[in-house]
């Protein structure tokens, strides 16, 4: 379980959150929807301790992630998976490579077992045999599978992906919804997508929360999401040029 | 002039705790040397980038220094010394000066800057965050395999520049003087003195440290895209460059 008390974090002079409460239950498939900038991404990587809140703290599994030391720390990441918003993979290294790093570095596989690893994942994520690209040759939506591939390959019991549909095709975003739910489901993995896809939040979500001027202004389940009198996130779900939320005037 | 005190104050804090900072990432770094076999891929593929691949820049850079001591010392030393002594002033400047600072200053250029813009490169692509995510620990992954093939590989370039500058430095007074290479070696062999060879290695020693920990350093501190990248590359030389020469000034002192 991972329980999030009254986080608000800052850059320079910039609010991003200004105190979000949020428990994620084990099991469970928690969406997280809001506009771009608001702040989803900054908020798993405080769940992963890649940035460290200004006030407020994080607890997984009873566990304050702000004060355990180095070792504790890795041991809990050992439990999460990550996929980044542009998949980060390690431009020097081949897929094969990449998806490895963590099974050479925290395991004692041999490297057939390894290779075996890499295929069954690159199978699941619908490209097999690719193992010998390099991240250059790849296009987005293909690193970002391998990004995904590459953060399940430890088999996680949580699993926070960053827009994991963004630049894939609808068929392809329907596969790694399908995805998304089945390692959900068979392995019990706990979920945490970020996303602005309306069609995933209707097929993962079993609650939807969204994110909106640095604070939690919806939780329910999908059903919830779409009856709610809240006018900002009706805007939202429905895409609605009028509404309570406006584009920021540029600055010229 | 509060406003030039406030910075002044500003700045010297900046300059103390990044200094602090370096020193925390060279520590940490070195705890990490108990995992030196278990990194051993890691730590052999960055001495065969640091130090293999620089041989052709040492070389070339080795062999026209020793010429131009070669030439300039032969000035020097016209109509007041005899030429005998040619070998025996210009090895001594290579062995205790000229090999380890022009060595550790194209390999700040070479390899500090780009420890800088990989590292910075993986910095602002969130690579470095993948490492962390995966559990890895960037120091180890990273600076640690570099700083310390910096530290190894400086001193044995150093060595191969050694070798080379004297070749450069006889071709010269063979062409120019006509010296007889027992002239010329004679006098290399009778003023030598390990001691000599020593104290320019124990130089690149840690002319080659400080370049890997402040090529990873700025690396690390690297941010703002493509800019950032480009950015710390530079500041990556000048920094390394500048702490060459300082050391360079108080290694020195200490040692002689
Ligand atoms: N490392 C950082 N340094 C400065 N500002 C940042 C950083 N990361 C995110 N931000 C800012 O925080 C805000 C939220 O970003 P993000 O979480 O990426 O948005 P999104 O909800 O689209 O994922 C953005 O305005 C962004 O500019
Ligand atoms: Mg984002």
């Amino acid at each position: 379980m991972i329980e999030i008390r009254d986080v608000e974090k800052s850059f320079e002079n910039k609010v991003v959150l200004r105190g979000v409460d949020l428990d994620v239950y084990d099991g469970e498939k928690l969406v997280i929807i809001g506009r771009s900038g608001c702040g989803k991404s900054v908020l798993l990587k405080l769940i992963m301790n890649l940035l460290h809140p200004d006030k407020g703290y994080i607890l997984v599994n009873d566990i304050a992630i702000k004060k355990v030391g180095q070792v504790d720390l890795f041991n809990l990441r050992k439990q999460f998976g990550f996929l980044f918003q542009n998949a980060a993979l390690f431009d020097s290294m081949t897929v094969a490579e990449n998806i490895c790093l963590p099974l050479v570095e925290h395991t004692k596989l041999s490297k057939s077992q390894m290779m075996d690893k890499v295929a069954e994942k690159l199978e699941l994520v619908g490209l097999p045999g690719i193992e010998n690209l390099k991240p250059a040759e790849l296009s987005g939506g293909m690193r970002k599978r391998v990004g995904l591939a590459r953060a399940i390959v430890m088999d996680p019991n949580y699993i926070l992906y960053d827009e994991p549909t963004t630049g894939l095709d609808p068929i392809m975003a329907a596969n790694i919804d399908k995805l998304i739910i089945e390692l959900s489901d068979k392995l019990n993995i706990t979920s945490i997508v970020v996303t602005h896809d309306m069609q995933s939040v209707s097929k993962v979500a079993d609650r939807v929360v969204m994110l909106h001027n640095g604070r939690m202004i919806f939780s329910g389940n999908v059903s919830e999401l779409k009856s709610t009198d809240n006018e900002v996130v009706r805007q939202f779900v429905n895409g609605e040029a009028e509404g309570p939320i406006q584009p920021k005037p540029h600055k010229y | 002039m509060t406003s030039f005190v406030s910075a002044l104050g500003r700045r010297t804090i900046n300059f103390v705790s990044e200094t602090g900072s370096v020193f925390i990432l060279f520590y940490k770094s070195i705890r990490y040397l108990k995992q030196l076999w278990a990194s051993r891929s890691l730590v052999f593929s960055q001495m065969l980038e640091i130090g293999v691949n620089s041989i052709p820049l040492v070389l070339f850079v080795g062999v026209f220094a020793g010429a131009v001591a070669s030439v300039q010392t032969a000035y020097q030393l016209k109509g007041y010394i005899s030429y005998n002594y040619l070998g025996a002033a210009t090895s001594v400047a290579i062995f205790i000066e000229l090999g380890p600072v022009l060595t550790a200053l194209v390999i700040a250029g070479r390899v500090g800057a780009s420890i800088a813009a990989e590292i910075g490169t993986m910095k602002v692509t969130e690579q470095i965050d993948a490492l962390e995510s995966l559990a890895i620990d960037p120091i180890r992954y990273l600076a640690m395999p570099r700083i310390f093939s910096g530290f190894i590989m400086i001193p044995l370039l150093t060595v191969f520049a050694d070798f080379i500058g004297i070749m450069g430095a006889y071709a010269v007074a063979w062409i120019n003087l006509d010296l007889p290479p027992e002239t010329f070696f004679g006098s290399v062999k009778e003023f030598f003195s390990i001691l000599n060879v020593m104290s320019g290695l124990i130089k690149a020693f840690f002319f080659g440290g400080v370049t890997a920990i402040i090529g990873c350093y700025v690396g690390f501190a690297t941010d703002g895209g493509a800019e950032g990248v480009g950015k710390s590359t530079i500041r990556a030389f000048v920094l390394s460059s500048a702490m060459i020469l300082l050391n360079d000034y108080i290694l020195s002192v200490l040692l002689f």
